[in-house]
């Protein structure tokens, strides 16, 4: 059995192999609620919670890996989060699957669910727990692109990121300061993707940015969220 | 050692920085000088990238007369009443803070044998790389019968500040059912759209405060930009107060007379209230005086830094520069500036550069919530810099629509701004 989704662990740029179905995406948060109890003896969510045995999943979706503040995670998830992987659905599919194999070495000693509706069902109850604001969906609206995944799963460069930036900012200003055109400082790097390419297809239709993106390549979006998402 | 660009885009690799070398200049006083000449979109912008991003590795000098940088762009909006003038104007304050040493001063020639520039203000700044920003000036004899002399009969309007205040004070104190003549410059010229969107402004104003004043465009070009955006409005918001002479009625023939207030339009002599005249251009002087320039007048440059094609050490940005595709418009010279810090800071440090990539966009206002734009991206190839695609406002669009577009040039505006003088 193929691990269905991963990250890029280099700078290498094509893997992934068949697209699978997306059966997380229609979960139903109330059972997730209720598989989520497997869950509480180590991870506390909801207002002012803190780390336990393992981190506070509360905002986890859009998040590297290994990066809650506070929590001491093993040295596997911390490197697997440095080589690009972030907390989307489908890492987040594979990962309950079964912990250990999406990532060898992590802390987390739970042997996975089984049944893909269980896992559909938790993972709409952990989105409730990540405003829209942190996932970056805030950015989104319908009508923008499911992505493949080897497209969310490129890892910009920052370097390159910053100099293509440096047309982006002559509208968009650096700093949080909006007139008229929306900051885009900050943002998650899987919602500039999402929102660069919905610009690049057409499914958005400000002629500025579709100009703007039409020429842009994968990787240079992938460089752009890179960069953007270093901002504050 | 150069990397083939084409080579580089080819390979799919998202960034490398270039194989070669840092040359670091060892300068008597360690680190490299790069002196900006002009303080406006190009070289702002240039001197800011290179401060911000050589993190003080660059000892960055602008020189630059003016205390306040009145923008052309939008001076077309305080003709037409929705600017005041102090809303154009910027300061260098924000890039003496960033650690950019502002000299204000005009620069009066450059000795390419000893890398200086010299001030009028008496004395010289040494520099590794120059960078040129100086906007544009006038033909002399472009259009007989005016000179800079008559600049306060006939204003050009064409650099912004009082020129623009003046044309204003003469439109608001125009006669009842006056006349407003322009004669529009030939190509090439600064912001193609820009006296067409001037038009749209004073129609602008003389519809709500001198409704039977007459508009007059002499213009020695067949068509212009987004002329059929243009016509269209016109039509639909001023009736048929404006009236466009191209060449083959004499839009080409056209000599002036400051003293009288005549313009002579192929033998036809018209008594007109205000006259505003933008003549042919040509680089700014200093670019001229530094032996950068062609015949034509204008500086040509390599696409992939903007070094100029005269002397590698010395860039020019903007109006002045002969590059290629791209118009003359304050995002230009702003986009191409990114470049050449790019092309500067490597040169000196040895910092990464990736391939040049430019873009446009200019928009304009027709009437209140009634605006349009056109842009384009650009690539840069060995001959020049080529338009790779594009795009423009249609006829017909829905009211919000071109309401958005407004909207969006005020974003734009705040953010050029931000990004020149940070
Ligand atoms: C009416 C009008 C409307 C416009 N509208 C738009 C628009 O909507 N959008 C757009 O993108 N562009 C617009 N433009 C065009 C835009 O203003 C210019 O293309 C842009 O300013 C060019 O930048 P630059 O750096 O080449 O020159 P400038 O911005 O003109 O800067 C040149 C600077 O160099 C300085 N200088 C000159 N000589 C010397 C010297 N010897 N020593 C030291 N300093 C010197 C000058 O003082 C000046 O500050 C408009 C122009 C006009 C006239």
């Amino acid at each position: 059995m193929n691990i269905l989704h991963t990250w890029i662990a280099s700078a290498a740029l094509a893997i992934v192999t068949v697209a699978p179905i997306p059966v997380f995406a229609d979960g139903d948060p109330d059972a997730g609620e209720r598989v989520f109890r497997r869950c509480i003896s180590c991870h506390a969510i909801g207002p002012d919670a803190g780390n336990k045995v393992g981190p506070t999943l509360n905002e986890i979706f859009g998040r590297v890996a290994g990066t809650v503040e506070g929590f001491r995670y093993s040295r596997a998830l911390v490197a697997a989060g440095q080589e690009g992987l972030v907390w989307d659905d489908a890492n987040m599919d594979a990962f309950i699957t079964r912990p250990a194999r999406l990532v060898p070495g992590t802390r987390m000693s739970f042997s996975g669910l089984r049944k893909a509706e269980d896992r559909a069902n938790l993972i709409a109850f952990l989105h409730t727990l990540t405003p829209e604001t942190a996932m970056g969906t805030a950015h989104l609206v319908p009508g923008d692109p499911e992505l493949p995944d080897e497209i969310m799963a490129l890892v910009g460069d920052v370097a390159y990121g910053q100099y293509l930036a440096s047309s982006c900012v002559t509208c968009h200003q650096v700093g949080n300061t909006e007139s008229n055109i929306p900051s885009i400082i900050g943002w998650p790097a899987p919602a500039m993707v999402t929102v660069l390419h919905a610009y690049k297809n057409k499914n958005r239709d400000n002629d500025v940015m579709q100009q703007q993106t039409g020429t842009l390549s994968n990787e240079e979006i992938a460089a752009l969220a890179a960069y953007f998402e270093t901002l504050e | 050692m150069k990397l083939d660009r084409r080579g580089f885009l080819g390979a799919g690799v998202a960034a490398a920085a270039t194989a070669s070398a840092p040359m670091v200049m060892a300068g008597s006083h360690g680190k490299p000088k790069v002196v900006v000449i002009g303080g406006g979109a190009g070289g702002a912008t240039a001197a800011r990238y290179i401060a911000k991003d050589s993190g003080g590795a660059i000892d960055v000098t602008l020189i630059e007369p003016s205390r306040t940088y009145y923008t052309c762009f939008f001076s077309n909006l305080y003709l037409g009443g929705y600017r005041d003038m102090a809303s154009l104007g910027h300061s260098y304050g924000g890039l003496a803070a960033q650690g950019i040493n502002v000299v204000h001063d005009w620069a009066i020639g450059v000795d390419r044998d000893a890398k200086t520039v010299a001030l009028a203000g008496g004395g010289s700044v040494p520099y590794d790389k120059l960078i040129m920003s100086p906007g544009i000036d006038f033909r002399d004899g472009a259009v007989e019968g005016w000179d800079l002399s008559s600049q306060n009969a006939m204003p050009h309007a064409y650099k912004a500040g009082s020129q623009t205040e003046l044309l204003k004070a003469q439109i608001d104190a125009m006669p009842q059912g006056g006349t407003f003549a322009m004669v529009a410059p030939p190509n090439p010229f600064r912001c193609p759209p820009g006296p067409y969107e001037r038009i749209s402004m004073v129609a602008h104003h003389m519809k709500n405060n001198n409704p039977t004043a007459k508009i007059l465009i002499l213009d020695p070009k067949a068509k212009f930009s987004k002329q059929g955006l243009f016509q269209d409005g016109w039509a639909r918001h001023y009736g048929n107060m404006i009236e466009w002479i191209g060449p083959d009625f004499g839009g080409d023939m056209v000599s002036v007379d400051p003293g009288a207030m005549e313009v002579n339009i192929d033998g036809e002599v018209t008594k007109v209230d205000v006259c505003n005249v933008i003549p042919a251009m040509k680089a700014g002087r200093i670019a001229e005086l530094a032996g950068v320039t062609n015949e034509a007048g204008w500086a040509p440059v390599d696409p992939h830094t903007m070094a100029t094609r005269a002397d590698g050490d010395i860039y020019v940005l903007g109006d002045s520069s002969q590059q290629g595709d791209m118009p003359k418009s304050g995002f230009s010279a702003n986009s191409q500036a990114k470049v050449c810090a790019m092309a500067v800071r490597g040169a000196l440090t040895g910092s990464a550069t990736f391939p040049a990539r430019f873009s446009n966009t200019c928009w304009s206002l027709i009437e209140t919530d009634d605006g349009i734009k056109v842009g384009a991206s650009y690539e840069a190839t060995d001959d020049k810099i080529a338009k790779t695609s594009g795009f423009v406002s249609q006829v017909g669009e829905d009211d919000a629509t071109r309401a958005a577009t407004y909207q969006e040039s005020i974003g734009w505006y705040d953010g050029i701004t931000a990004d020149m003088f940070g």
